[in-house]
């Protein structure tokens, strides 16, 4: 019996089907994990009180339960709640853990109020005064709602002339300063030359005093109004409008109010920049950082790549060295991340940059322009990394094409060259797609080469802005890779950022997807239109 | 009378003909390997030409010389010279892409690319650099029409090509080949792989191609050989054995081993 069992193979279709629930379970369970902690970040939760008894003092405590720990001692179950009680500005630490022994009453205060702050984290307490324009109005939230939406109004305003119009004068500023250098270093800085810099210099000053003033108006007008808030110990705090963010009542809140949150708060995360030293806010700027780079490595990557499959498989004599070359290739594809991340630091960034700043750029010395870690390098690092895995799947469909195609285009008159552009390469794109999918899918998760050569923790600006070129391919960019770690390891307040890394970690696994799912799309069509491999 | 007739030789045939291709002294290696050993012969114009022999006796070889096919290989040597209307194909400098264009090939399998069945007609002319819509138009139709399959595809010419029937599929890769205009046309044993009444269908092409083209056929089927071709070629190990006229060939073939061959004793 077991052995007509084992010469039926049963034990192999056993084994194999195993290894294949495994891993799906384990994806399915990876991916679970972090979708469950990342997307119940964004609901509100129910603030609680609770009256803890320690020895002879009695506290109350008010916050969200964060967490729940069993630890279990001597067959006793000593059950601990995380709290997060805010109110870092007046408490010192946001987070306590209480034990659930000692915990004499629980109670859910509806009246509580939340309030995100711009500075400090958020604040728990009761809103004990809204003062409007200097009178204290009508004391409710619905009064508190009115002033932070005035607020938020001109914070908006307030960012959008700091970020676009100054930025901008900023920009042209430092253009001039890099013009007058220039002319300088190439002794044509003329008296002419120099009365109408000043004169240009003169008039972004004049705007830029505008503005400043607008600024200063603004400024004051935000911290016209405020609130006042008692926390559990009795304490007062007073807040500016223009330091609250938004404020809400979880407790009072129904299903649809909840849900109206979540989404606000989801479309914050996804649409906005960081606040808090990345805690807080949104990750738009990683979202921008990552796809931009990935777009740039794909540009770069693909026609590399394509060139030298063609070179290696259809002009190139089949030898020892084309062996050679190919087994190098392949290895190059081990080599682990950091290692590209050192090479494209000392190489592109230091040596390449480096030159281009000196022959192109003089003026910007001694501050580097190109010769400093940028999106720029950080593409090509990766281009570099994925090299690989493009040359070996174009390579590979290369070879799939049929010899009769190549002969048919051969003898109706066609050259090498005609029938591998007509029809040969058209008919390998979908090994090329495979290729840059494969490629999309490392380069966008990877991060340790990208520390060396441009990711940085907060980025000023966007690649990408209304300032001539609007390209700017040399600064610095933000990725959620790194932003994952930076936000998760190295931000002060790791415990209030935890769920923000799994946010992140699900949206940099969404993007991915998106990515390749696109990548896949088109190689179907492509694949629909050429399918005559088959034959 | 008719006795002078049939014994007039196939130097006397040939003399009453214009040549389209002379092969003189050909041999060609396949590194150490000799596949074709002094191949002369003389291939009329606007005549079908068909080899015969049993598999590997070199008739595909010697078929794709005539549009130095073989130079794709890259163990191939040739030795000797081809000259097609004067033209020795074979010395240096010649235009190998001019060349191919002149003498069109249809292969065993059909081998349409995986483009529109207009453009895969077009294909030729667009490497001519005709891109105008209208002259391809006409030479689409034409060359349609000339492949017998017009009537078909008519009304699908912007479908994939690969869509088609292999017989189909065949009659539009003779069609891409004559839109070019070549002289000489070489057939690949274009019906190996067809069902009868395709097969049918390219021979009867072949008999209304020979009025405009010079066919050259390889087969491995004697009675399409015996039905379609005005010469016949049989070929041994890389001999030319015998080359004469079909119906003596078929009849009355002067070398002991083409009799054994057409009478079924091998191949």
């Amino acid at each position: 019996m077991s052995k007509k069992f084992f010469n039926s193979g049963q034990h192999w279709v056993w084994l194999n089907a195993g290894a294949i629930s495994i891993s799906i379970i384990m994806v399915v369970g990876l991916l679970l994990l972090i979708a469950v902690r990342g997307l119940g970040h964004f609901w509100p939760a129910e603030v609680k009180t609770f009256e803890v008894v320690e020895g002879s003092n009695t506290q109350t405590l008010m916050g969200e339960v964060h967490n729940v720990e069993h630890d279990v001692q001597d067959g006793l179950d000593r059950k601990q709640y995380l709290l997060k009680m805010g109110n870092r500005d007046v408490y010192g630490l946001d987070f306590k853990w209480i034990n659930v022994k000692n915990i004499e009453q629980t109670s859910v205060d509806k009246d509580v109020v939340v309030v995100e702050r711009r500075e400090w984290g958020n604040l728990y307490g009761f809103l004990t005064s809204v003062t409007k324009d200097g009178s204290v109005i009508k004391n409710d939230v619905a009064a508190l709602e009115g002033i932070v939406e005035r607020a938020n109004d001109l914070h908006e305003e307030i960012r959008s002339i700091e970020k676009d119009d100054i930025g901008s004068i900023n920009y042209e500023i430092e253009q001039l300063r890099l013009e007058q250098r220039r002319l300088e270093l190439e002794g044509e800085f003329t008296a002419d030359a120099k009365a109408e810099i000043e004169n240009r210099e003169a008039e972004l000053q004049q705007q830029f005093l505008s503005y400043q003033e607008e600024l200063n108006k603004l400024y004051a007008d935000i911290k016209r109004d405020s609130a006042e808030f008692t926390l559990v110990g009795g304490q007062t705090i007073t807040l500016t409008a223009g330091n609250i963010v938004r404020a809400f009542q979880p407790n009072q809140m129904g299903v649809m109010a909840k849900l109206g949150h979540y989404f606000s708060k989801v479309g914050e995360f996804i649409f906005d920049e960081p606040r808090e030293a990345n805690t807080e806010g949104g990750v738009f700027p990683a979202i921008f950082g990552t796809v931009m780079m990935v777009l740039l490595m794909s540009i770069i990557v693909t026609p590399l790549g394509v060139i030298a499959a063609v070179y290696m498989r259809e002009y190139a004599k089949q030898g020892p060295m084309t062996r050679t070359i190919r087994i190098a290739v392949n290895n190059l594809a081990g080599v682990p991340s950091i290692v590209y991340g050192v090479f494209g630091l000392g190489f592109f960034v230091y040596f390449l940059g480096g030159s281009i700043d000196e022959l192109f750029y003089p003026e910007v010395s001694p501050s580097p322009m190109f010769g400093t870690p940028g999106l720029i390098w950080a593409s090509l690092t990766l281009a570099l990394l994925t090299l690989p895995v493009v040359i070996v799947s174009t390579e590979e469909g290369l070879a799939r094409i049929p010899k009769s195609i190549r002969e048919g285009s051969l003898a109706l008159g066609a050259t090498k060259f005609e029938t591998l552009r007509k029809t040969v390469l058209p008919m390998a794109s979908p090994a090329m797609m495979t290729g840059l999918i494969l490629a999309v899918a490392r380069a966008a998760g990877e991060v340790a080469p990208l520390m060396l050569v441009g990711v940085v923790k907060l980025a000023p600006t966007l690649p990408l802005d209304g300032n001539a070129p609007f390209l700017h391919l040399e600064r610095k960019f933000m990725h959620l890779g790194f932003h994952i770690y930076d936000v998760g390891f190295q931000s002060p307040n790791v415990e209030a950022a935890r769920p923000l890394v799994y946010a992140t970690a699900l949206l940099l696994v969404l993007i991915i997807i998106l990515l390749n799912i696109a990548a896949i799309k088109i190689r179907n069509s492509l694949r629909e239109k050429y399918k005559a491999l088959e034959q | 009378m008719t006795q002078v007739l049939e014994e007039k030789t196939i130097e006397q045939h040939l003399a009453d003909e214009k040549i389209a291709i002379e092969v003189d002294k050909l041999n060609l290696f396949y590194g150490d390997n000799q596949a074709l050993y002094d191949i002369d012969m003389q291939i009329p114009e606007k005549k079908v030409t068909a080899f015969i022999g049993p598999s590997g006796c070199g008739k595909s070889t010697l078929l794709r010389c005539f549009n130095r096919m073989n130079d794709l290989v890259d163990i191939a040597r040739v030795q000797g010279d081809i000259n097609i209307h004067g033209d020795n194909i074979n010395k240096p400098g010649v235009d190998v892409a001019e060349l191919r264009r002149n003498v069109g090939m249809v292969f065993q399998k059909p081998n349409p690319f995986p483009k529109s069945i207009y453009e895969n007609i077009a294909y030729g002319l667009r490497l001519q650099g005709i891109n105008k819509r209208r002259v391809l138009d006409e030479v689409v139709e034409w060359a349609l029409k000339g492949a017998a399959l017009w009537d078909e595809v008519k009304d699908r010419l912007h479908e994939n090509a690969l869509g088609m029937s292999g017989g189909q599929q065949q009659r539009l890769c003779i069609a891409r080949a004559i839109a070019v205009q070549p002289e000489v046309l070489l057939l690949d044993e274009p019906a190996s792989a067809l069902d009868p009444i395709s097969t049918l269908k390219i021979e009867e092409l072949i008999h209304e191609l020979k009025n405009d083209y010079t066919i050259v056929i390889v087969t491995h089927n004697m009675q399409q050989a015996a039905r379609v071709s005005d010469y016949t070629a049989f070929m041994y190990m890389g001999d030319m054995v015998e080359f004469d006229q079909t119906d003596k060939i078929f009849t009355n073939p002067s070398q002991k081993k083409t009799e054994d061959y057409i009478t079924g004793r091998y191949g």
